[in-house]
């Protein structure tokens, strides 16, 4: 068995996630699937990632596992010098919160809530008074440019502002970093663009993002490039076929 | 833990979630609502009309024992010097002989066969205040000099038709009375089941008088009153002592009914109905509380990708849980309210219809809200812990 990660050996403070041999199996019927078989990724701080991979490379089990949202099979993972394996479904929800900021392909917002409830949601479990939530959540969609669109709900708004409103949602507790699953999978090419943009922005910003896509063009967008084939990373995107 | 943000907001979205399935929430409810009105109506009718009863108990009784007398072998009834005695005792105030015969009475020639006669003496007038008009008996009339007699508006209805009452003279078993009184209208339930409608009215006279038309020789039946601030059961055992002195220990020779402990056996009988009958009630909430539970299940089951969404963002299980039973507390919590309505209104349409008095019973209120409450935590509790557990990939990625 490999020796423990600790966060004093990985340099915690300038790799904000470390992967050490990560894997992860399913069982299906009776047979056992190796999603993931060996994963090992550094990420630093202000990186802008973008995880390149064809569906069913276990790209989605990857990001599940960044997010926080699964736990692997074995391995070290070590988020912000935490090593994920030892938390409990509390703490990791108090993770999730905190350090991961989710954007999904599908945006996955309240439909009966305003943007402005849907972007304080993630503030509420993180305990922020509400004097502070209101202007945060005023600051953000300001941020992605949708201050005029703050009492809309989801289902008035077009896809390229779901889409925002679900990135100032994903930015509003300040993460460590900014987990996007395919941001522009269900955006036409204008707005996918648009939507890139901003994530390049908040890059500039100095935030960290890693960002999951198939799409080679969307990839392009972000400064590191690893490709994910059959379970396992590897650095550049030159091979791909 | 959570503050009430994370209360308002649980509350905010269960209102929003149960209007948003208006009907489902409303069949929902209606359970509960059944329940707790049954629970309200029953405990408040139970309560207004035990209330009423025992009101007119203790009018009747307070204060109050009654001594049956049937005497031994060697001594049937109480004499003159027994009740004497009787009225002797410490701690008794005054002592009434009551005699009951059915006798007829003649009035301007014509013949009445079915009219109850009462008798009574004047201790009896100082005790129940029964007379409209006219007086009472006095001690002079007890002497037995002065032939009076009291009657009560059926009498005078079917006799003494059309007359001024006081003064008239009737006959009855063959001597003359004259009116000097007239009874009060029962308004009590005890005096309407004794005065039977068949009859064509009754009348007091002087207890001595009554006795021959009863056929008695001796009194059997006597009222007691006691002093006031004497205690109950001590005067009972006096009395009880001075009685087994009167008839020299016979067995059975008498029975003494204290209205005091009859009122607190009453009082039991009415504790068991209300918690019998709240019982039953309590089944229609059961019946409401897996109402609740499915319609939670269903809601999990239905929103299971907004509970991993929420799980994504940061909500801890215990969060999730929370405004799941939350919301199912909210649920039935109103449908207690409604409950409430119309278990008030069902309440006061009973009273009204039994003639008691409509008291609302806050007892009954807390306890239909509370038992809401309870449904509400107990059958939201499954339902809830089940959402906290599910796994947040899974919730997401179901459509």
């Amino acid at each position: 068995m490999a020796e423990k990660l600790n966060a004093a050996d990985v340099g915690a403070e300038k790799h904000i996630l470390v992967m050490r041999d990560i894997t992860k199996d399913y069982l299906v019927g009776e047979e056992t699937s190796h999603v993931l078989k060996g994963v090992n990724l550094t990420v630093d701080k202000g990186e802008f990632l973008a995880i390149l991979g064809p569906s069913g490379s276990g790209k989605s089990t990857l990001m599940n596992i960044i997010g926080c949202l699964d736990v692997p099979t074995g391995g070290d993972y070590l988020l912000s010098g935490r090593r994920i394996a030892d938390q409990s479904e509390t703490s990791l929800a108090h993770i999730r919160n905190k350090e991961i900021g989710f954007v999904f392909q599908q945006f996955q917002l309240l439909q009966k809530q305003t943007a402005r409830d849907n972007v304080e949601l993630p503030l509420i479990y993180a305990n922020v008074p509400e004097k502070k939530r209101k202007e945060r959540v005023e600051e953000v969609l300001e941020k992605v440019g949708l201050a005029d669109r703050i009492d809309y709900y989801p289902g008035q708004l077009s896809g390229g502002q779901q889409q925002r409103v679900a990135i100032a949602r994903a930015i509003a507790v300040n993460p460590t970093i900014l987990l996007a699953d395919e941001p522009t999978g269900a955006l036409d090419q204008k707005t996918g663009a648009q939507v890139m943009k901003i994530f390049e922005d908040l890059n500039s910003e100095g935030r960290t993002i890693i960002m999951i896509t198939h799409d080679r063009h969307i990839a392009v967008h972000a400064k590191r490039i690893v490709r994910i084939l059959d379970g396992n990373l590897v650095e550049g995107d030159e091979s791909f076929a | 833990m959570f503050g009430t943000t994370m209360v308002r907001q649980s509350f905010k979205m269960s209102v929003q979630n149960i209007k948003s399935n208006k009907m489902r929430s409303f069949l929902t409810m209606l359970g509960i609502v059944i329940g707790v009105a049954a629970v309200i109506a029953l405990i408040t009718i139970v309560q207004s009309v035990t209330d009423k009863v025992m009101g007119q108990f203790s009018d009747l009784g307070a204060g109050t024992m009654s001594v049956e007398a049937s005497g031994s072998a060697m001594k049937k009834g109480l004499t003159e010097s027994d009740i004497a005695a009787i009225a002797a005792v410490d701690g008794i105030d005054g002592v009434s002989p009551s005699v009951s015969a059915t006798t007829s009475v003649v009035y301007d020639g014509e013949i009445y066969k079915k009219v109850s006669v009462k008798g009574y003496n004047a201790t009896y007038f100082d005790h129940n205040n029964i007379i409209a008009s006219g007086r009472g008996f006095t001690e002079q009339d007890m002497s037995g000099s002065s032939m009076v007699c009291i009657v009560d508006s059926t009498f005078i209805k079917n006799i003494l038709y059309g007359k001024e009452v006081l003064g008239q003279t009737v006959r009855i078993k063959g001597i003359d009375y004259t009116v000097v009184g007239v009874k009060k209208d029962a308004d009590s339930i005890m005096d309407s089941y004794s005065d039977t409608s068949e009859l064509d009215g009754s009348v007091i006279v002087p207890y001595k008088n009554s006795l021959s038309m009863a056929g008695a020789q001796n009194v059997t039946s006597l009222d007691v009153y006691l002093a006031d601030n004497a205690d109950s059961s001590t005067v009972e055992k006096r009395l009880r002592s001075e009685m087994n002195n009167i008839y020299n220990n016979a067995d059975n020779s008498f029975y003494i009914i204290n209205m005091e402990s009859l009122l607190s056996s009453m009082n039991q009988i009415k504790g068991m109905m209300s918690g019998m009958l709240g019982g039953i009630a309590s089944i229609a909430l059961l019946v409401g509380g897996i109402g609740i539970m499915n319609m939670m299940l269903v809601s999990v089951s239905e929103r299971t990708k907004e509970i991993g969404l929420r799980k994504a963002l940061g909500a801890e299980p215990a969060r999730i849980q929370a405004q799941f039973l939350i919301e199912s507390i909210v649920l039935s919590v109103i449908g207690g309210l409604i409950g409430v309505g119309f278990g008030l209104i069902i309440a006061y349409i009973g009273s009204v219809l039994l003639k008691a008095t409509f008291t609302i019973s806050v007892g009954a209120i807390a306890l239909g809200l509370g038992f809401s409450l309870i449904v509400g935590v107990v059958f939201g509790w499954a339902p809830a812990r089940r959402a906290s557990r599910l796994n947040p990939i899974d919730a997401l990625r179901s459509d």
